[in-house]
């Protein structure tokens, strides 16, 4: 398959701390790429450079997508080339109804849909607000559903699960399989070797590198049989 | 009369208003343009008064004792000429356990350099409630200059709920002051929502006293400021007797070279009593925006919903 999205030696710092060193890594058109790494590992700082978030542009390096550089694009004009993140942590808005969050483009799915797809009655939830009344676990997956609503060609998701009740794990997964059959390519940040399974290929990144990549299974064994805690990738050299 | 409403109703259409109400005859309102009594309807339960003494408008507007008023009083204040003033001295009494709900439409279509200045005393009568809405439009010039000053006595077990907002065009010169009493077991909360450009500028000050056991009281502010914009919000909570509890509550946006000041200020003098603050001033959240923007929003659409949403929600 060809790539979709692809990063070539990419080096981020944050915080005079580097977070990404010489990283090669690319999401190929239609697939679920899992991207599974310990606490710390970049992959949160990786999605964020990919969206072009604050404080996350690379020192060195390319990002491609569909073969055109956007290292240098802001990050609306990445959203409106197919690129979108659902974040580890959604943020909370005062004053907007759930309704509008999954409408904030006259071209999408309509919400109430993306909202049953998430496992939510939007009788319920449609006139909500995305604000602080919304539990952790609500609020994930409303972020899910816009991902479902907006159908981008990529979308990134960053620890989708994280915080859902065990009773809606499965309508997370089968959220994420419904985004590949909309068309949309799926980079998917998870801890849960679950959940990976979904996906087509995965990768581990350790300290800032990738150092491994295969089947879900593949790198879920190599995940659990390494000792990458602030290893720094040197488990690279080892597998 | 008809013929001599369609100003303002013309007006309210063009803020997003329905001026149906105007017509329906289980409705009270009054209607002034300037310095003249257009219309004036009264309905049972209601005593409604207007007339020009002194160069101002003097209003007495009556809520009989027990009255349940079920549709809005609407009080509509225009000015449709560039240049005018509008003085208004409002009195309203809510006779003991009466309800009702005021709309006040302060619509200024075009003004040049015109004013409008609003002294207003409410008394809200033992066990009452009021609900009071003022929403003004002053249009896209910046050259209007409202004043509006209150003084307000809430009695024993009384309500009053109070929402102003500027948020649409420009505000010119906005200047708040009220000060409001609140007795036993009564409940007051004023809440503020104004969006200030150009080299509008705006100052709120606003005055709670909760003299009665038990007394509540909330005063909360929205604004948003951008351009050359300057604001100054002041939020004065005194809590002077046994039970009285009251909270100040700030937030403010400030964009490009606008200036805002919030001062939550909290007074207790009985130590059974507790007064909260708290204030926020800064941009626009960045991971809003940023979330915002990574579904495709441009970064002045985002800022625009985010603080949209803020001044909505307050």
């Amino acid at each position: 398959m060809a790539s979709l999205l692809q990063m070539t030696d990419i080096t981020l710092t944050l915080n005079s701390s580097t977070v990404l060193h010489d990283l090669n890594f690319d999401v190929a058109e239609g697939e679920i790429h899992a991207l599974l790494g310990t606490n710390g590992s970049g992959k949160s700082s990786l999605a964020l450079m990919v969206m072009g978030c604050q404080n996350h542009t690379p020192e060195t390096g390319h990002v491609y997508f569909e073969n055109q550089d956007i290292k240098d694009w802001p990050i609306h004009r990445r959203a409106r080339a197919g690129i979108t993140l659902a974040w580890q942590e959604p943020t909370r808005f005062e004053g907007l109804s759930v309704q509008d969050f999954l409408h904030l483009d006259p071209g999408w799915r309509a919400p109430e849909a993306c909202l049953a797809a998430v496992g939510m009655d939007p009788a319920l939830y449609l006139q909500r607000m995305v604000d602080k009344s919304l539990s952790g676990g609500e609020r994930k997956r409303i972020e899910l559903a816009s991902m479902l609503a907006m159908q981008p060609r990529l979308a990134m998701l960053d620890e989708p699960s994280a915080g859902v009740d065990v009773l809606s794990l499965a309508e997370v997964t089968e959220a994420i399989r419904a985004l590949r059959q909309g068309g949309s390519s799926v980079l998917l940040i998870t801890h849960q070797e679950d959940l990976a399974a979904c996906a087509d290929r995965a990768s581990q990144l350790c300290g800032g590198r990738i150092v491994f990549s295969g089947s879900p299974a593949d790198v879920a064994q190599h995940y659990r049989g390494r000792s990458c805690i602030r290893c720094n990738g040197d488990c690279a050299d080892a597998a | 009369m008809l013929r001599d409403l369609q100003p303002m109703m013309t007006a309210m259409r063009v803020a997003g208003v329905d001026p149906k109400p105007l017509l329906a005859n289980d409705t009270a309102h009054l209607v002034a343009y300037g310095q003249d009594v257009v219309s004036l309807h009264e309905i049972p339960g209601i005593n409604l008064t207007a007339a020009r003494v002194d160069g101002e408008i003097r209003v007495n507007l009556i809520v009989r004792k027990w009255v349940n008023v079920e549709q809005p009083v609407h009080l509509c204040l225009g000015l449709f000429e560039p240049t005018g003033e509008q003085k208004i001295r409002l009195a309203v009494w809510l006779e003991p356990n009466s309800r009702a709900s005021f709309i006040a439409h302060c619509l200024f279509t075009r003004p040049r350099s015109a004013s409008h200045q609003m002294q207003a005393d409410f008394t809200i009568g033992t066990g009452a409630e009021l609900r009071y809405t003022e929403s003004h439009f002053h249009g896209d010039s910046g050259g209007m200059d409202v004043r509006p000053t209150a003084t307000i006595h809430l009695g024993r077990d009384a309500r009053m709920f109070s929402d102003f907002s500027l948020i649409s065009g420009r505000v010119g010169v906005l200047d708040i002051d009220y000060d409001v009493d609140v007795g036993e077991n009564a409940v007051a909360e004023f809440t503020s929502k104004v969006y200030g450009r150009g080299t509008d500028q705006i100052r709120i000050r606003e005055r709670l006293v909760l003299s009665g056991t038990n007394a509540r009281g909330l005063i909360k502010s929205r604004i948003a400021a951008t351009d050359d914009a300057v604001a100054e919000i002041i939020g004065m909570t005194e809590g002077n007797a046994a039970g009285a509890r009251g909270h100040v509550d700030c937030m403010e946006i400030v964009r490009d070279r606008a200036r805002v000041s919030a001062n939550p200020m909290v007074k207790v003098s009985h130590p059974q009593a507790k007064v909260t603050h708290e204030a926020a001033i800064g941009s626009v959240d960045h991971q809003q925006l940023e979330t915002l923007m990574a579904r495709g929003l441009s970064p002045d659409a985002a800022v625009d919903l985010i603080v949209s949403g803020i001044l909505r929600n307050a």
